[in-house]
């Protein structure tokens, strides 16, 4: 019998078994056990392999330090890969397996990888498979390495509820040092938030018969009453795992097994870090066989668990803290041999099941052996905050050194291990106060890495990196504790090296020659322990991430039977009818062609620029003058960034003298607002300009296409539609049922086209006049795809499909104003500068495809030369109905010097002929657009 | 996440605002000849300081730029005035 459970009062419901299976055999545990405690009291030690040599693994830790009893566990049909054990609670049907393991844990097929340690030590995949291509045995290796396989279900209703708070004092951790100076804190009226990622509160105090008079979980009891009922919150299950910038404290609160814990976001105007301490293995030869436990490991199974780990163990410890668990196990039924590892060289004997452990040339007879070379304190969240550590000789440790702001170390994590000094530092610290170190009682001779020594000796026994690797490193140079991590990837697996970088960089300490502190620490990160990336992620999804954009006549574009989709951050109608979209499409477009298409252009900017200094402003803002527009006139230009490039091209309307409409781009409008404020506030006298953003106020409706005149005619306007009176370009000012109307003469098809804006209010009923009267003449609503296919025909483009991050408006045919505009404005001087003038520069022209041949792919690359190399690209293609043929745009190297040339055009690995031609490809003379 | 102050709204999580320049970033008057190097210059080379900078941002959600004093290597906030206040 090695480890099982005893009848120790713990902290497991025994009415309550729960049934579990491990590698397909079946056991039973408690309600309050842990996976690990579980199977520890059914004799299981054997929990996993090891990443690499495959080697027999079992629990180090009790909990969050242990880096090797890593599960997979199905329950109702899901599987969680990946889980420690230690840190799982027990649940009825749970089915657990190990990870890395097959068949089993106990039997693993690969495990005769151990044979070939010699040749498998640090850097052996990266300098055997260099030829000819690491990438050509990369997925053989990926495969063979790993843990557990991800599960491809998606567990229904796995998210993250996310929470943001604040208190006045937030305590991590809920031991004895925590839970007093939560108290301490929520007496003196503060507000007090005390958080412990067990299940249950108290820490190591359940290891101990007494505290201050009282039985452990009677004295737990008071402190949280006290707190409770002084006002503080408690929260338990729950870690804090990270500590970020101005203090924001990242705490993960598990609920159930299998469901995403909640995130809160804590923001404390000062942190109390009660995280205590961890011991540390010692580095002797097999030191990572299934029964090699840390000391407070042991301890903790028997205290929480009632689980023994074993009955006959060899106590290996360097610290007086290992009387008090010598007394602890033995009372319990242990027998308990102390062994003193100064004695002599170690090696645990035994496979799977320990059998002894030689010292020099004695061998003893146990089947456990519990190991400590020393407490670890915690000081993970210390170091996320900026805190910096000292090194501690007396305790031979990293301890808190300068604080960061707010934050105050007390108990183990500071170095008090006496339960009296660790209660009153936290008992001031509750106060407001900072102690400073404590002297301690706490004693143990340094006990580090023996460089040299003979055996496989584990330093980090997730990623199965040894004492030798280390000395390899250190013989090839990567000496750097940094460099000393990527080589070995010491400290790089889930458990982030709680247990194995101490001894890491005190073997490269040694290894050296140089002083433990000298050496250094790697940088802490969190998470402090593994969290689902759902947690981050919680509702940040779909419409809670990004809200569309609704327009004031969705319900007339549902009753037209409407397509509706997300178009540029607007949930728009992308045809209209049921059937094939292609069809219905094309039935739009000749529709607006033949008669006219009514259209919702509702989402196109209305940003109003007013104010003395409007003019000056937009001349300012555009590339295209501005100034010499008159009211009532519109004046289709571009935007530019300081870099020259476009950003958003439209119309813009003068009213009258100091007013200005701006119509940028329907997915522009967020940018374009922001720009012009930016420019505004900064750099103009911002009391002499005013931008109103005024989108969501006005609906478009625009009617396009030859009948468009007679339609809106139909409305009986008071305006006169005339082309003479009206012109291509200008605006009109009337009212639509006695509310302000605009109607602008502007097209986006090619074709005769006037924009109506109203406020939304009078929208539907704009709508519906417009729809019917233009019923009457073979027209009909038609969506933005036709509109892409339309605009397309005509050769005009939208900003950031025909453009990208490097054009300019002289590469889309507008150079004017780059020659001639003589007033400074955004952009100016980029647009002179060596790259701008150069000669082969992508423009934009049109494309055309021998008769018969299908539309060219979007995105498809113009090339030339061997191997291929891109001049260009196609940014729109469609089948033009107008046409009978296929139309298409591009981006193409010195373009539009080059109409005519035949061009191959490259998808996907076949290669096409197109030729160039001019963007436009419908009335090139522009009779329809001026009738 | 940071919590930055803007000068009209207070205190407010770093995602609402943008960074939109280090102070002091004069733009050349470009109605006058600029060598490229200068322009280049106004466009791309940033002090980037370690410690105390004065930096413009934007708080996205009304709008206003403001001028904002951090030290940059311990991300501590030590102020923020409206750009008006600053000019003064």
């Amino acid at each position: 019998m090695t480890s099982h459970r005893t009848t120790r009062v713990a902290l497991i419901d025994r009415s309550k078994p729960l049934r579990f299976s491990f590698d397909g055999k079946e056991y039973q545990g408690y309600e309050g056990d842990t996976l690990a405690s579980a199977l520890l009291a059914n004799g299981v030690r054997v929990m996993g392999r090891s990443f690499k040599y495959h080697r027999p693994r079992g629990p180090w830790g009790a909990w969050v330090d242990d880096p090797n009893a890593i599960i997979t566990v199905t329950l109702n049909g899901l599987s969680f890969p990946n889980c420690p054990a230690t840190t799982t609670p027990l649940v009825e049907g749970m089915r657990a397996r190990a990870v890395n393991a097959w068949p089993s844990a106990t039997f693993d097929i690969k495990s005769g990888l151990d044979v070939f340690h010699r040749w498998l030590s640090a850097g052996f995949y990266y300098k055997t498979f260099m030829w000819p291509n690491w990438h050509l045995f990369e997925p053989m290796i990926r495969k063979m390495a790993g843990l557990g396989d991800i599960s491809r279900d998606v567990p229904e209703g796995y998210s993250a509820d996310q929470v943001f708070d604040h208190c006045e004092v937030l305590v991590i951790g809920g031991g004895a040092a925590g839970l007093a100076a939560a108290r301490a804190a929520a007496e003196a009226s503060r507000g007090v938030v005390l958080v412990e990622d067990h299940p249950v509160l108290g820490g190591g105090l359940h290891q101990m018969a007494e505290i201050e008079g009282l039985a452990p979980t009677d004295w737990i009891a008071e402190q949280v009453s006290a707190i409770t009922s002084a006002g503080g919150r408690i929260l338990t299950a729950t870690t804090a795992f990270g500590v970020y910038d101005h203090g924001l404290v990242g705490l993960a609160e598990n609920g159930p097994f299998g469901t995403a814990p909640r995130l809160h976001r804590m923001r404390a105007d000062r942190i109390v870090l009660a995280t205590g301490a961890l011991d540390r293995p010692i580095t002797f030869a097999d030191n990572d066989r299934p029964g090699v436990i840390a000391v407070d490991g042991a301890c903790e199974y028997l205290a929480r668990y009632g689980v023994l780990v074993g009955s006959k163990i060899a106590l290996v410890s360097n610290n007086s803290l290992a009387d008090a668990a010598e007394v602890l196990l033995a009372e319990a039924g242990a027998k308990v041999l102390r062994l003193n590892p100064h004695d002599g060289p170690m090696q645990a004997l035994g496979g799977k099941r320990i059998k002894g452990i030689a010292q020099g040339a004695k061998r003893h007879d146990v089947d456990t052996i519990i190991a400590s070379g020393g407490m670890t304190p915690l000081v993970h969240l210390w170091r996320h905050a900026g805190g910096k550590l000292n090194w501690c000789e007396t305790r031979q440790a990293f301890l808190p050194g300068a604080a960061p702001d707010g934050m105050v170390a007390v108990g183990a994590v500071n170095g008090a291990f006496d339960l009296d000094v660790s209660l009153s530092e936290a008992r001031a610290a509750g106060n407001g106060k900072s102690p400073d170190l404590s002297p301690t009682s706490y004693a143990l001779t340094p006990l580090w890495p023996d460089p040299g020594s003979k055996g496989r000796q584990w330093i980090d026994f997730q990623h199965d990196v040894t004492l030798k690797d280390v000395e390899l490193a250190a013989r090839e140079n990567y000496v750097s504790v940094e460099h000393l991590k990527r080589y070995t990837t010491l400290g790089m697996a889930s458990d982030q090296g709680k247990t194995s970088n101490m001894a890491g960089l005190a073997a490269m300490a040694a290894v050296q020659g140089r002083p433990l502190p000298e050496v250094g620490t790697t940088t802490f990160r969190p998470p402090f322990v593994p969290v689902p990336l759902e947690m981050y992620h919680g509702h940040h999804g779909k419409q809670l991430w990004h809200p569309l954009k609704r327009l004031a006549l969705e319900p007339q574009h549902r009753a037209a039977g409407a397509a509706l989709g997300e178009y540029g951050g607007w949930l728009r109608p992308g045809w209209y009818g049921k059937g094939e979209a292609k069809q219905l499409i094309h039935q739009e477009v000749l529709t607006a062609r033949g008669s006219a298409g009514i259209f919702d252009a509702s989402p196109l900017g209305t940003i109003e620029v007013m104010g003395p200094d409007a003019e000056t402003f937009v001349n300012f803002i555009y590339y295209n003058t501005i100034r010499t527009l008159k009211p009532g006139h519109i004046r289709y230009g571009f935007m530019l960034t300081e870099g020259g490039i476009v950003l958003d091209d439209g119309v813009i309307t003068r009213l009258d003298q100091n007013r200005f409409v701006i119509s940028c781009s329907s997915s522009h409008v967020d940018s374009v607002r922001t720009h012009l404020e930016a420019w505004r506030q900064d750099g103009n006298n911002p009391d002499r300009i005013f931008v109103h953003d005024q989108t969501q106020h006005w609906a478009t409706v625009t009617i396009a296409g030859p009948k468009a005149r007679e339609i809106l005619a139909a409305l009986a306007l008071d305006v006169d539609l005339s082309a003479k009176a009206f012109p291509h370009m200008t605006l009109q000012e009337t009212h639509f049922e006695e509310t302000p109307m605009r109607i602008a003469r502007v097209s986006f098809t090619g074709d005769l086209s006037f924009e109506l804006s109203v406020r939304c209010a009078k929208a539907p009923a704009l709508w519906e006049a417009i729809v019917k009267a233009g019923q009457a003449l073979g027209a009909a609503p038609i969506g933005i795809e036709a509109l892409s296919i339309l605009r397309a025909e005509k050769g005009y483009i939208m900003v950031g499909k025909d453009t990208d991050g490097e054009t300019m408006p002289h590469d889309l045919g507008f150079g004017v104003p780059r020659l001639k505009k003589s007033a400074a404005f955004i952009g100016d001087r980029s647009l002179h500068c060596d790259k701008a003038n150069a000669t082969n520069r992508k423009t934009l022209v049109g494309l055309s495809v021998p008769m018969g041949a299908p539309p060219l792919a979007t995105g498809a690359h113009l090339v030339d030369g061997t191997p291929p190399r891109s001049q260009g690209y196609v940014t729109s293609s469609y089948e033009s109905p107008t046409l009978g043929r296929p139309v298409a745009l591009g981006l193409v190297e010195n373009g539009a010097a080059r109409i005519g040339e035949t061009v191959s055009v490259w998808h996907l690995g076949d290669i096409r002929e197109a030729t160039i031609c001019a963007p436009c490809a419908f009335d090139p003379e522009g009779e329809r657009l001026h009738a | 996440m940071q919590i930055f102050p803007c000068p009209f709204c207070g205190p407010r999580n770093e995602t609402e605002f943008h960074f939109a320049g280090e102070l002091g970033k004069v733009r050349p008057a470009t109605d006058e000849k600029i060598a490229a190097q200068d322009w280049a210059t106004y466009l791309y080379a940033q002090r980037n300081d370690k410690g105390l900078v004065r930096e413009v941002w934007i708080h996205l959600t009304c709008s206003e730029l403001f001028v904002m004093e951090r030290d940059s290597e311990t991300m501590k906030v030590l102020g923020s005035r409206s750009l008006r206040e600053d000019a003064q």
